[in-house]
């Protein structure tokens, strides 16, 4: 991918956050490496405080690490301040949550435009983009349906809308299937696989669902802060020129 | 993101929670009817004095015995007939002074009765002094050189004694002497709660025997024009001074009085203004209060719209909007409800009161900024809040 000039999704190497709890310093990432290529689908799995929430929050510039260098799209989030990370999230990540966070009361095309309104985009252009998105995943019949008002198969699927209308260059899925039953978790799957088939979007899902995770091009397993099986491989600069 | 766009979410979030954001607004609007309904009494009646003040009469020149300042107690005058001869010389216009014996007295008319102030007064009363009448005449001079036994009533006065009835001509007993009303004063109204159209004017000569006393309690003269008061009140108090050794005497004028009355009131507007004011303070914690419980409330949603790309300062701007809109809000209904009570004051009770812009505009300011200062601590508090912590919040 290198070759083709487009930046890895992800450069993760040797990153460790820690915790400060009650004047205790609590590591809940122990030095993590690896490389998640444009276009390319990753499934993070492992047991609950195992880390990988803190690595999604990392990956999804929510937060920066204690040690070691995060790239996201090509940037290195050390040297960005709160400003310059919002933007980044803006710009490059799509996410999608467990729990949907649709904002209530507000109709599934404004739910899907909320991202273009941090760009300062006019009504007009955001609401364009609102339809055709939602339109994409199967929901131009629900435009201003409220999330009260859509089944939870439906509204994660607002949710995806949501994550792709800024045309990012990774969706960041976290138990995206998890608060569905197994028919719209399937669908919902089926739909992040075609997009990211589709649309070259990177697709990092983080689970703990087995399943789900053996659908991905890789895996990523982790325990107690590190990574104990991998099948991407480590961020090096030799790694990085081997694949294309 | 776009200012409009701010606007446009502040006013969906009070909309969201309408009867908490009516119960905030509500501490707002009282304080801003508040200030704008004692503001709107203060100056109303500030301006009612004034009016009455200037009603007086222009150019006028008020000579009393003894230390003329506010509070002080009236002096016992030594000053009498004579000593108003001298000052109409000085003036060089008898009609141009006026003067007065005042004394309460129970004034009868068949077996109804009422207490009024009788003044003893000479015929220029009414060229010196705006007055004028609803009935009948004024005394005369030949009333005040005869003694003769005749009154003008006072609105209050004459309604008192004969209701609708037709006051002039008949026969009304003061202190126990008969007199015959020959008019009736228009009405006047009232004056810091005072009724001014509860006196009686009879020629000074007939009060002097009626009272058993020769004093005169004041003089009052109109200038010809504004340049000469100052120059003739130092000219009649030397003159004055030279017939009475060792009495003080003061003259004040119509400026004087109307400046110290101003001053008075302005502090009692600034009083009144004040404590209003602390009732929208008060309203203004309660705003920041709701503000800072909302921010709790809506963390998961600050989260989501951090993790979509809200800068800070995006979430900061929102949470602030909310606060001012809060208050604006509260200010304008608060405005309309404070002009609404005090037309309702003015129209139904004694109590005078004129809207002023500047008290709108302070109110409404005072608002405004009660909204961005105590909206800034829960603003910031939102602003800063970190996505992680946002987002796991369930």
């Amino acid at each position: 991918m290198s070759g083709s000039g487009v930046d890895a999704a992800f450069v993760v190497q040797d990153v460790t956050r820690e915790y400060a709890l009650d004047g205790v310093t609590v590591p809940a990432l122990r030095g993590v490496s690896f490389t998640v290529d444009a276009g390319d689908y990753v499934a993070i799995i492992g047991p609950s405080g195992s880390g990988k929430s803190t690595l999604m929050h990392l990956l999804g510039g929510l937060d920066r690490p204690t040690a070691g260098s995060l790239r996201i799209g090509g940037r290195d989030v050390a040297g960005l301040d709160p400003q310059a990370l919002a933007r980044l999230r803006n710009e490059t990540i799509g996410f999608v949550f467990q729990s949907f966070h649709l904002l209530a009361r507000t109709s599934a095309v404004d739910n899907v435009a909320l991202p273009l309104v941090y760009r300062g985009m006019r009504a007009s252009e955001r609401r364009r983009r609102a339809v055709a998105m939602l339109e994409r995943v199967g929901l131009g019949h629900r435009l201003d349906h409220r999330p009260n008002q859509l089944s939870g198969g439906e509204q994660q699927r607002v949710a995806i809308a949501r994550a792709l209308v800024t045309d990012p260059q990774v969706l960041l899925a976290d138990e995206p299937t998890g608060n569905l039953d197994t028919r719209n978790g399937q669908a919902v799957l089926a739909l992040l696989e075609t997009l990211n088939a589709e649309q070259g979007v990177a697709l990092v899902i983080v689970t703990h669902d087995n399943e789900v995770a053996d659908r991905a091009h890789r895996k990523i397993v982790m325990r107690d802060g590190v990574i104990v099986s991998t099948d991407v491989p480590p961020a090096s600069p030799t790694a990085d020129e081997g694949v294309s | 993101m776009r200012f409009a766009e701010a606007w446009r979410v502040a006013i969906d979030a009070l909309r969201a929670n309408r009867l908490r954001s009516t119960l905030t607004m509500l501490g707002v609007i009282i304080g801003v009817a508040a200030v704008v309904v004692l503001v709107a009494i203060g100056t109303g009646t500030k301006q009612q004095i004034e009016r009455q003040v200037e009603g007086l009469g222009s150019n006028l020149l008020i000579v009393l015995p003894g230390q003329v300042s506010l509070g002080s107690a009236p002096s016992v005058s030594r000053m009498d007939l004579s000593d108003v001869d001298a000052v109409s010389k000085i003036v060089g216009d008898r009609n141009r002074v006026a003067v007065t014996v005042a004394s309460g007295e129970t004034v009868a008319a068949g077996n109804v009765d009422t207490f009024a102030t009788i003044n003893g007064v000479i015929e220029t009363t009414p060229q010196v002094f705006v007055r004028s009448l609803a009935r009948g005449t004024y005394l005369s001079r030949s009333d005040v050189d005869t003694q003769r036994r005749v009154a003008v009533l006072g609105w209050t006065v004459a309604r008192a004694l004969f209701g609708d009835r037709d006051a002039v001509g008949q026969q009304v007993t003061i202190a126990g002497v008969r007199f015959r009303v020959i008019g009736v004063f228009a009405k006047l109204g009232q004056s810091l709660g005072v009724d001014r159209d509860n006196e009686v004017h009879v020629p000074i000569t007939t009060a002097h025997r009626l009272l058993g006393t020769n004093r005169v309690d004041g003089i009052a003269i109109k200038a010809p024009n504004r340049d000469e008061i100052d120059d003739l009140s130092a000219r009649i108090i030397a003159e004055l001074a030279r017939r009475h050794p060792g009495t003080e005497f003061s003259a004040v004028t119509q400026e004087q009085i109307l400046g110290v009355l101003g001053d008075i009131l302005g502090v009692l507007t600034g009083v009144l203004a004040a404590i209003a004011g602390i009732s929208l303070l008060v309203g203004g914690v309660g705003v920041s209060n709701i503000m800072l419980v909302s921010v709790r409330e809506r963390t998961k949603e600050i989260g989501l719209r951090k993790a979509v790309g809200a800068r800070p300062r995006d979430i900061g701007v929102q949470f602030l909007l909310e606060a001012v809109l809060l208050t604006t809000l509260g200010g304008f209904i608060g405005m309309g409800l404070g002009i609404g009570a005090a037309l309702v004051v003015a129209a139904l009770s004694p109590v005078p009161a004129a809207i002023t812009w500047w008290s709108l505009a302070l109110a409404f300011g005072v608002s405004a900024a009660v909204g961005i200062v105590f909206g800034v601590v829960p603003a910031q508090r939102a602003g800063r809040l970190d996505p992680v912590v946002a987002l796991r919040t369930e």
